[in-house]
């Protein structure tokens, strides 16, 4: 019999595009579920790129991992995932997928994790 | 106050609105917190959305509040030295033991040497620098200390604007008002020049560096001036890669380019700006009435009247002419006659500034600065075009010798361009209120010395004048090497507050471990064991923000601290020195500490409990401290008249008080002492551009190597490399090398990236290992992979101002050769 998965109804959508690395999101995270260190709900990636002409660029990439479980404790009541409260850019929201889904287009330079 | 919902973690959970100053994230930010409080312990953090400075954000450091407050490494009780010094044996003793211990041996030193032979020292400071001087004061020493060779962050940039501007100016991101850019009187900089900052990381100067990312969501254009690839100079519309230590060359350049290309505002330096003042010819000095008329002042200046033909002098202490209203003349060269009738020729400080800015036109600044020339005209234009544009700068500015002429020439370009007190533009920053805890030398601070005359003593304030007129700490680099020669007077006694001079701010650190040696007395008060409390003779355990009431006039907002819960054993750093400046004073103007809040308040109208219900208060619109066209409007001058604080009321493009003290008064750029160009002998040898103390986001300086989910961040020092360069040297990504110059030779690990050009590597600062052995020759590993053995002391500029540390020499090799 195939497994019965449960349909993902909440998101994180990240502007990637003003993420400073700053891993505040990380730390928000650990604090809220006083993780032990190694491990972290979200983790920040830096991919730092010479571009073709002579530009370079400095991406940080924050990615939800399997330990994230999206904060149903707050967002129950209405309020954001400890990460996206601290993210210090306000570059990251929680939400429905459906409704994210619709602003990702909004601008580039957006991702939209539903890790669970 | 608005209701924020928030989420206790438990139902006995109560929630303290407080503000983020001191040891904690280690910041000089101002972020409002919420701090959740179960049984007497701090649960959880959080950023207060209702405050206007963070809205609800905050960063890493932080965050981690519970593992730094309740580390099993605090330091709970007072220690007392119990072996040799640096031999890390320890022996508990009372608090009221070591107070009276503290009380006795200080008494004794004052006794037989006088009180200036104690230096209170700090790191960053943070709070306690009010206290630290309360405590000094009252001891009777002016000798307050900011551990960093030529004082070298910050103090430098605000004494050099301060020197020309009478205030100091920051960019304005909406700060002062309660709605921030939503604010209708607000403007978005439509170009935000970030000049040598990686500000994200841990918000140094009292500025939070997230703001910048909020005005580029809403169209700031950024114009970075950066060696290093930062998210800033990525994201930049022009990025100015300039070689390490140049920006005063390239400073010079934009003004170059600005005027030549007409993009000032005429009208500003006209009637604002000292530009039509006149300077003599045969000594180059400016103009004095008192060269003109027997009973002339000397503090008053004189333009030439261009309608009457004649001069007319300028009273500085009115901020106006004397008589009607001349036609002064910006451009010419006039024959003067003096009060005994020869005649001298005199130009005006406008020609002079501009002679000064014609030494640099971008062929000579690209072949300095080694930024194509276009790349800074077109830069420089952009700047200049966009209405309104700010200027924010950062350390790199105070890293060389020649900081105040750098500095110079930067104010010189947000007050050329129009830009100065307009929304979105470069504003002043006073204190809110006038609210001023500790005093200004010139100034009254609520705290101040006893008298004016103990002030003479201060080290260094006869040879540097800017130590005389802004800053009103020691000179770093005299005190050293007072501690060494005795003269004029021995120095005996160290009290260091929260400053770590051997891992964190000490330059050349084995000097300073061998003045420890010398000393007869230290205390440090600290909230972990460092490489530095080793060598006290009593530590004194210090308490976070969390655990103690405080007030906070720096800039706005008006805030209060406000103690959410206690760690057993530990003290807030007023209290330590509020109750032993009770002992060395007994006559101490307050009987308690609330009653020294209150004081400090008092030009708020406000007491310490009712600033702490409200625990933030922005100063309203008409206030001295907030914004904006406050030179026209009256608000910066005592007197009420428009203009500026400065000697001759105007802004100065040519420094009266630099001339005062035999200093070059006009912007120029000066080479660093240890760089390829001058000193290609050094460079043959150590053909390496080596630069230190690029902020991590996870540490704030020497702090946090100790914080499990902060380390984790970043877990090892190292030292970044360029992969071409790093090729040639076989070194591989991950690798031990050493970075050695003429001083040393310290341990990192080598981080291959493009961040850095070929030519310069830049190697973490702040390294220590708490986890480490802390005895000697250990000493939790301060002396192996410490960026600070690299860099020298006594590198000063001639105003006793600025340091080497980011442009220095060095060569790199792996650590098995
Ligand atoms: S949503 Fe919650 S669980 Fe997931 S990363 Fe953010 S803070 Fe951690
Ligand atoms: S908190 Fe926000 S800005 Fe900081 S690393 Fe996380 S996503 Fe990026
Ligand atoms: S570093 Fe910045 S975000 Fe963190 S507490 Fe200080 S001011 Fe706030």
């Amino acid at each position: 019999m195939e497994k019965k998965k449960t349909k993902p109804e909440f998101g994180l959508l990240i502007d990637y595009e003003y993420c400073t690395g700053c891993h505040a999101c990380e730390v928000a995270c650990a604090q809220e579920y006083n993780h032990k260190p190694g491990i972290r709900g979200i983790k920040v990636f830096e991919v730092e790129q010479a571009l073709p002409g002579g530009r370079e660029y400095l991406t940080y990439f924050p990615f939800p991992t399997e330990t994230c479980v999206l904060c149903p404790h707050l967002t129950k009541e209405g309020l954001d995932p400890a990460c996206v409260k601290h993210c210090m850019a306000a570059c990251m929201k929680f939400g429905r997928v459906e409704d994210l889904a619709k602003e990702v287009g909004r601008k580039p330079r957006m991702v939209l994790w539903v890790p669970r | 106050m608005a209701e924020y919902k928030v989420k206790p973690r438990t139902r006995d959970t109560e929630i303290v609105r407080t503000t983020v100053w001191s040891a904690g994230p280690g910041c000089h930010g101002t972020c409002g917190v919420l701090a959740h409080i179960s049984k007497g312990k701090l649960v959880k953090i959080e950023g207060d959305p209702d405050h206007p400075w963070n809205q609800g954000r905050l960063c890493a450091r932080c965050l981690a509040m519970t593992q730094y407050a309740y580390h099993p490494d605090r330091l709970t009780r007072p220690l007392k030295r119990a072996g040799a010094r640096g031999e890390g044996k320890w022996e508990e003793i009372s608090w009221d033991e070591a107070f009276s211990l503290i009380e006795n041996r200080m008494g004794g030193i004052k006794k037989e040497y006088g009180a200036e032979s104690v230096v209170f020292s700090m790191g960053t400071g943070r709070d306690i620098s009010p206290w630290l001087c309360m405590l000094a004061y009252a001891y009777g020493s002016p000798n307050v200390m900011f551990a960093m060779s030529g004082n070298a962050c910050y103090s430098p940039r605000i004494a050099a604007v301060e020197t020309v501007l009478g205030d100091y100016c920051v960019p304005d991101a909406a700060q002062w008002l309660r709605k921030r850019y939503d604010d209708p009187k607000y403007r978005i900089p439509k170009c935000l020049v970030i000049w040598g900052y990686n500000i994200p990381n841990t918000c140094p100067d009292n500025i939070f560096g997230h703001w910048f990312i909020d005005l580029m969501k809403r169209g700031t254009e950024i114009l970075c001036v950066d060696p290093r690839l930062t998210w800033f100079s990525s994201r930049a519309k022009h990025w100015l890669r300039l070689r390490p230590g140049t920006d005063g060359a390239l400073a010079m350049g934009f003004l170059h380019e600005i005027i030549h290309g007409n993009l000032y505002d005429r009208g500003f330096v006209e009637k604002w700006t000292n530009a039509p003042f006149l300077v003599r010819k045969d000594t180059g000095r400016l103009l004095r009435a008192s060269d003109l008329e027997k009973n002339g002042s000397p503090e008053n200046f004189a333009v030439w009247d261009a309608a009457a033909e004649k001069t007319a002098v300028w009273d500085s202490g009115k901020a106006d002419y004397v008589s009607s209203r001349p036609k002064a003349a910006l451009k010419g060269n006039f024959s003067v006659a003096l009060k005994d009738e020869s005649r001298i020729e005199c130009g005006t400080v406008w020609d002079a500034f501009c002679e000064e800015v014609d030494r640099y036109p971008l062929e000579r600044v690209e072949e300095i600065t080694r930024v194509p020339r276009k790349e800074i005209r077109d830069a420089a234009r952009f700047y200049a075009q966009s209405k309104p544009a700010s200027i924010h700068w950062g350390l790199p500015i105070d890293s060389t010798p020649g900081i105040t002429p750098t500095a110079q020439a930067i104010t010189a370009l947000w007050c050329l361009t129009g830009n100065l007190e307009v929304p979105g533009g470069n504003v002043v920053a006073r204190n809110a209120f006038e609210c001023v805890s500790y005093a200004l030398p010139g100034a009254e601070g609520v705290i101040r010395l006893a008298s004016k005359e103990d002030d003479r003593k201060r080290i260094g304030i006869d040879r540097y004048g800017p130590f005389r007129k802004f800053i009103w700490r020691a000179q770093t680099d005299s005190v050293l090497d007072q501690i060494f020669s005795g003269k004029p007077y021995p120095v005996k006694g160290l009290w260091m507050q929260t400053g770590n001079l051997i891992a964190g701010i000490g330059f050349e650190p084995r000097k300073w471990k061998e003045a420890f040696k010398k000393l007869d007395f230290i205390v440090a008060v600290d909230l972990f064991m460092t490489p530095t409390t080793q060598y006290a003779d009593v530590i004194l355990p210090a308490a976070t923000f969390l655990e103690k009431n405080g007030v906070r006039s720096w800039w706005v907002p008006l805030q209060s601290i406000n103690k959410a819960m206690s760690v057993q054993g530990c003290k807030p750093d007023v209290e330590i020195n509020f109750e032993l400046a009770k002992r060395f004073d007994p006559n101490l103007r307050w009987d308690s500490v609330e009653a020294l809040f209150d004081d400090i308040l008092k030009n708020s109208g406000m007491t310490y409990r009712e600033l702490q219900e409200k625990v933030w208060v922005l100063p309203p619109e008409g206030n001295s401290s907030a914004p904006y066209f406050r030179h026209e409007k009256g608000l910066l001058r005592k007197d009420g008249r428009p203009g500026f604080s400065t000697p001759s009321g105007k802004m100065e493009l040519y420094a009266t008080l630099r001339e005062e003290w035999n200093l070059e008064p006009m912007p120029h750029y000066e080479e660093p002492p240890f760089t390829p160009v001058s000193r290609p002998d050094l460079a043959e040898k150590y053909p390496l551009i080596l630069s230190t103390g690029r902020r991590s986001f996870a540490f704030f300086n020497a702090e946090h190597r100790n914080i499990p989910w902060l380390r984790e961040l970043d877990p090892e020092p190292t030292v970044e490399i360029h992969p071409d360069t790093a090729r040639s040297l076989g070194i591989s990504d991950g690798e031990w090398v050493w970075v050695e110059n003429w001083l040393d030779r310290q341990k990192f690990k080598a981080k291959l990236t493009i961040a850095v050009q070929p030519q310069m590597v830049m190697a973490a600062h702040g390294w220590w290992f708490p986890e480490e052995d802390g005895a000697e020759p250990s000493l939790f590993g301060a002396w192996k992979s410490n960026a600070n053995q690299l860099i020298p002391m006594g590198s000063q500029g001639k105003d006793g101002l600025g340091a080497p540390l980011k442009n220095l020499l060095c060569r790199v090799y792996k650590v098995h050769e």
